[in-house]
């Protein structure tokens, strides 16, 4: 059978300022084909995709869809040729229902009225033949992560796209979800469509992809057809070197540094908050907290960070009890965050990387004294973090935002380790992190606990926690199960304490 | 009761629509400005620049819808301009708003003064007078209130209606909704979301002129320094007491201009004597405040409402 070439695209490159983001990539897509673009964080996978789609224009580089050259930087011409894209960031409205994101755009704009009966039986149909069940009256922003993508891929198959870029589909996923999402793209295969994989999960990528093709600091490393390769290939071709998990020595838990009593807080809306929850998180010691997300994780990160003030029980910080904790004690009582949305709440994204190093500690030396910041100081802070946490940037003075996630989370690691902290709070500290930054975030945040810091790592990926948590705590409805010592339960059994069961009916139930 | 009176009376009620008419402009104006992500604080000199510039027309001798149309097209300059600074520039669109209202009074009492040099007080024209739809005005109560109205007033109905027809059934009305959701989903279809929310921004601003002008072709038929007197500030109000939705915005119009009529019979009444009037022309505005305090608790704002949008910045 005679392979018809879908998509090609032709020594793209693309800087922005003084960074190469794509240095000459080219490569094909045949029609029918799953190629994955492996890469880890800031290797350039998004930049060639948005490059691809039009709303980025390359500096030089061509591409063709299906023999035709695409004009640059026109997202309009690329959808006419068949492109379509599914943003990591969905790009969907929130208030607006399911059908009016799907038909937006897709009919002439002064076409006199929606044809939203039209519309409706379409969104239907492709619902059914591709398994992406979504009711379109929903308001988008009511429905969950994984609805949300179908949405978008929704949109993709209602207007007929013929190559179908899918950025990092699987970080907000379930494992189901995943699987779900897979049955779907084998679908779309079989009827010609060619799918651009993005992702850094290497076990994803060989389940569904027919071809890899690698990416590393903008360049185009490689690529294998998924039967003549294997994981370890393809890591080491991502990274550069062999990958190796961290190696967890035994711990070597001392005092008890900060400690939850019987502490309770009020639900909010549908997160429930902690059901007298007492935890004590030790020097020298990792505590995993487990559980499926919106259990009361943000309620635990929130309480021992000080942004919420629990309704009963007490916080004990060093076999004292406190009567005031702000975010601000916290912090000056040596309790380090890295906040679950670094975006929202690690950094400021137009604030440049200096400030958003001093962002914890500007009030006081040596970042300021008598109410004059030294810039000076915070400036060499800066660059010192982007030293010695390899944070990918043209400069201190970048703003924050033009920054790869994993570059960002390795600034924010690099303000919290740099402070020598007591307590570290990590909430889903590698969230869409590759393979080389989670190795790397676990390796420091290890060696903090190897340096006498205590280790709160709340993350809803059960190998993580299982990895590295000296003692794992399920977190179910906002109530704590006991901590259970590293290997003393399976993952199946950790699953049912997640799922609710085993917790002592005498708690009160989340109501 | 006096109060009971005025309010079942077909006058009270026809003064209450009358009084309406140009906040109803102006809101759709600001409604369709604010929808597609910009808040056009420059309503308040736009509606003087159209009260003058939809007068000057007839003065020179121009018809009266070529007069509306005049204003219409100073306010979509100014609107122009708006848009221009805001939109592909991402400037603050509090400050352009602001200066825009300042802009357009003072180049209006400039014009103003250039055009009349001599006057003491304005001339008058002949304006647009009330025209009683057969049949439909004969209904007692709503017959005189709704349909012994203007042509002016007719049209300001009539474009809520259009208005609200565009904004959910059309592909450009959605496309115009989502610009103000969430513009990356509007880039993400390869449309332009500098030319939709330029486009918003210019027809909305004609809208608000179209709000002056009726003032000084319809309400009265002269133009004086300060007629707009914050009705512009009211209509960005009411945008948000409606829910930025143009039916609820016609009612939040309605309710406002019922009350300032209200306002002026009780102040007539003998219960009204013993008052200090300034009480009853505060009134509306504390009813307003009240109404909005409520309404606006459950109001959607458009997500990208103040959100500048630059194509290719992550």
């Amino acid at each position: 059978m005679g392979k018809v070439e879908a998509l090609r695209l032709n020594a793209i490159t693309k800087r922005f300022g003084g960074l190469t983001a794509n240095d000459a990539v080219s490569f094909g897509v045949d029609q029918g084909e799953v190629v994955a673009l492996l890469g880890e964080n800031g290797a350039g996978k998004t930049t060639l995709m948005n490059i691809l789609f039009g709303q980025y224009t390359a500096d030089s580089g061509t591409v063709e869809v299906f023999g035709q050259a695409l004009p640059p930087g026109n997202s309009r011409a690329a959808l006419d040729a068949g492109v379509g894209m599914v943003h990591q960031h969905f790009t969907l409205a929130d208030n607006l229902t399911v059908q009016e994101n799907i038909t937006l755009g897709a009919e002439p704009l002064f076409s006199p009225r929606l044809n939203r009966a039209g519309a409706r039986a379409r969104i239907a149909a492709l619902s059914e033949k591709f398994h992406l069940a979504v009711s379109p009256d929903a308001r988008v922003g009511n429905l969950s992560v994984g609805e949300r993508q179908r949405v978008e891929i929704l949109k993709a198959l209602y207007r007929d796209v013929r190559i179908l870029i899918l950025d990092e589909p699987t970080a907000v996923l379930t494992p189901q979800e995943t699987d779900a999402l897979f049955a779907t793209l084998r679908q779309a295969t079989a009827n010609g469509l060619s799918i651009i994989f993005i992702s850094h999960k290497l076990h994803e990528v060989m389940a569904i992809a027919d071809r890899v093709v690698v990416l590393r600091h903008g360049k185009l490393v490689g690529g294998a057809r998924t039967e003549d390769t294997d994981t370890q290939a393809l890591a080491a071709m991502m990274m550069g070197l062999e990958a190796t998990p961290p190696n967890v020595a035994p711990a070597n838990p001392g005092a008890a540094l900060l400690e939850l009593e019987d502490v309770s807080t009020p639900d909010i809306g549908s997160a429930p908050g902690l059901k007298s929850v007492s935890l004590a998180l030790r020097a020298g010691q990792i505590i995993g907290l487990a559980g499926v997300s919106g259990n009361g994780q943000a309620a635990m990160a929130d309480v021992l960070g000080g942004l919420r003030s629990p309704a009963t029980g007490r916080i004990v910080l060093g076999g004292e009890v406190v009567q005031r904790w702000t975010p601000r004690d916290a912090v000056q009582s040596g309790i380090a965050r890295i906040p679950e949305d670094r975006h929202k709440t690690g950094t400021i994204a137009d604030f440049d990387l200096t400030e958003n190093a001093i962002l914890e500690r500007y009030k006081g030396v040596p970042f300021s004294k008598g109410g004059w910041l030294n810039w000076r100081k915070s400036r060499g802070f800066a660059e010192e973090i982007i030293r010695k946490y390899d944070v990918r940037c043209p400069g201190a003075d970048t703003p924050i935002r033009l920054l790869s996630g994993g570059n960002m989370q390795k600034l924010i690691l690099g303000r919290v380790l740099e402070a020598d902290p007591q307590v570290i709070l990590a909430n889903q500290p590698v969230r869409g992190l590759d393979l080389g930054a989670v190795n790397y975030v676990h390796g420091q945040l290890l060696e903090a606990r190897g340096h006498g810091a205590a280790v709160l790592l709340i993350s809803e990926d059960l190998d993580e926690i299982m990895a590295l948590s000296d003692v794992i705590h399920v977190i179910a409805e906002g109530r704590l199960s006991p901590g259970f010592v590293r290997g003393e339960k399976t993952p199946a059994e950790l699953g049912l304490w997640m799922a609710g069961q085993g917790f002592d009916a005498r708690i009160p139930h989340a109501s | 009761m006096e109060i009971v009176d005025i309010l079942l009376s077909a006058s009270f009620w026809a003064a209450a629509i009358r009084i309406a008419s140009p906040l109803i402009f102006a809101t759709l104006g600001e409604l369709i400005c604010e929808r597609a992500g910009v808040l056009n604080l420059g309503i308040e000199g736009i509606m003087v620049a159209g009260a003058f510039a939809g007068w000057m027309a007839v003065y020179s001798g121009t018809g009266l819808w070529v007069g509306v149309g005049v204003a219409m097209l100073v306010g979509m300059l100014f609107g122009l301009l708006h848009s221009f600074l805001t939109v592909p520039f991402g400037l603050s669109q509090h400050v352009v708003g602001l200066g825009v209202t300042l802009l357009a009074t003072s180049s209006t009492y400039y014009a103003y003064r250039l055009a009349l040099p001599e006057v003491t007080s304005p001339p008058k024209i002949e304006a647009f007078q009330p025209y009683e739809i057969p049949f439909l005005s004969d209904i007692p109560l709503f017959g005189p209130a709704l349909f012994a109205q203007t042509p002016f007033t007719y049209l300001a109905f009539v474009l809520v209606f259009v208005v609200a027809l565009i904004l959910y059934r059309t592909p450009l009305g959605l496309a115009v909704r989502a610009a103000g959701e969430n513009p990356a989903a509007v880039a993400a279809q390869g449309l332009s979301v500098t030319a939709i929310r330029m486009g918003a921004v210019i027809v909305g601003s004609g809208f608000m002129a179209m709000g002056g002008a009726f003032l000084t072709m319809s309400a009265f038929d002269s133009f004086f320094f300060e007629m707009v007197n914050g009705r512009g500030w009211i209509c960005i109000a009411l945008v948000v007491f409606g829910s930025w939705r143009p039916g609820k915005a016609l009612l939040g119009a309605i309710l406002f201009a019922a009350f300032d009529a209200l306002q002026i019979r009780v102040q007539q009444t003998g219960f009204g004597a013993e008052i200090p009037y300034q009480i009853f022309l505060m009134m509306p505005y504390i009813l307003s405040i009240v109404a909005l305090v409520v309404m606006s608790r459950r109001a959607e704002v458009p997500a990208a409402l103040m959100v500048p949008f630059n194509k290719g910045e992550r």
